[in-house]
């Protein structure tokens, strides 16, 4: 018997459909839009082709926020990464319920709001009333995030390791679960060291976890908004602004829209690079361990 | 419905037109004659999607460097795109 040709499950995508059209399709379609004119409001433009783009290109700020964003991003995984396979390879394994705490301490970071992660090291490393602050201060050190760049650097920093080291180490940690338990017992009868079983069987087995962990720090970490916005305000200067907020500046801040529209298309670019680098080594670590 | 909030342009909706046709244009060519994982000087397979999707991306950075580069007409960047996109996707 012939296979009926019947195409109507087509029209069950169309929910879908019209709702990527409406959040996403419609508005990127308006930012492209925007990007070629100046607006000055609603229905009252002016075209002015790649102006925006030439000025955005040139911008020394952007270039500043940028460096600043790139250099965020590799000191994140610089830190998160390895600081998170080992928690992964110290945690405890089989079922326990010293498993289970673990497991659950870990998590804690990750199910706090961001603006909330914020707040609590604005006040943590307030010199007055914070714990860290007050610390620093009473050991002698002359600790500010409000006025020290430096300081600042590193507060945003510790934010993100404390918020997000979890997530490396909790998927760190499936991929060391999911090696058989006969891979040591060989590395055992060969009599090897600590460091050839983590070297030889452990890293490489935790492989495609840590690509998955990198894709998503880097990500993340190259669109931050929330924690620095609310920690530090971008400052003190400059010194904490990175791509997001120095966008919103110019858009919400000095409704330069038309300005801000290049910006996004340039950094919507940029991330789309990224993501498509990273899924194409995703895609090929997949299929290398399937072989 | 009114779509004037989109600040639409002749550029843009010509931008996007063109978009669109291509897409049109490889559902037809994949009904027609479905693609096929290959290899070229890309470093992966790729599929024909996966190849106009690297042209189209390429193309993208090669407009902003061009007017970060030079003040010359932007139509250079244009034909050096074009020129790009068909070499990746028959060569890539």
């Amino acid at each position: 018997m012939d296979k009926v040709q019947d195409n109507r499950a087509w029209f069950l995508i169309i929910p879908v459909f019209l709702i990527v059209a409406f959040s996403a399709i419609l508005p990127l379609m308006t930012v492209v839009n925007y990007s070629v004119q100046e607006i000055f409001g609603p229905g009252q433009t002016l075209f002015v082709g790649t102006e925006w783009f030439e000025k955005v290109l040139a911008d020394e700020r952007l270039h500043d926020a940028l460096f600043r964003q790139i250099i965020y991003s590799l000191a994140v995984l610089a830190i998160e990464i390895p600081l998170g396979i080992v928690i992964a390879l110290g945690m405890p394994g089989g079922r326990s319920a010293k498993t289970s705490l673990t497991l659950v301490l870990l998590a804690l970071p990750l199910l706090i709001p961001f603006n909330v992660v914020g707040t609590i090291w604005q006040i943590f490393g307030r010199g007055d009333i914070g714990l860290a602050g007050a610390t620093f201060r009473a050991l002698g050190f002359s600790y500010n995030y409000t006025s020290n760049s430096l300081d600042a650097w590193l507060t945003v920093l510790v934010m993100d390791v404390w918020h997000w080291t979890s997530l490396v180490a909790l998927l760190a940690y499936a991929g060391l679960q999911s090696i058989p338990p006969a891979f040591y017992q060989a590395a055992k009868i060969d009599g090897a060291s600590k460091w050839a079983v983590f070297r030889y069987i452990q890293l490489p087995k935790m492989r495609g976890v840590l690509v998955i962990a990198i894709l998503l720090r880097f990500m993340d970490s190259f669109m931050i908004y929330t924690e620095p916005f609310v920690l530090t305000g971008g400052g003190p200067g400059n010194s904490t602004t990175f791509l997001s907020q120095y966008l919103t500046q110019m858009a919400v801040g000095q409704f330069d829209i038309g300005k801000a529209a290049a910006f996004s298309i340039i950094y919507f670019l940029i991330v789309l690079l990224f993501s498509f680098v990273f899924y194409t080594i995703i895609t090929k670590t997949g299929s290398g361990e399937k072989q | 419905m009114n779509f004037e909030w989109m600040a639409w342009t002749l550029p843009t909706a010509l931008f996007f037109t063109g978009i669109a046709s291509m897409l049109v244009l490889m559902t037809v060519w994949e009904l027609v004659s479905p693609t096929v994982e290959a290899k070229g000087f890309l470093p992966m397979r790729t599929t024909r999607g996966d190849r106009l999707f690297i042209g189209l991306l390429g193309s993208a950075f090669i407009h902003l460097g061009w007017l970060a580069a030079t003040d010359a007409a932007l139509w250079g960047a244009f034909g050096v795109s074009l020129v790009w996109t068909a070499l990746v996707i028959r060569f890539g």
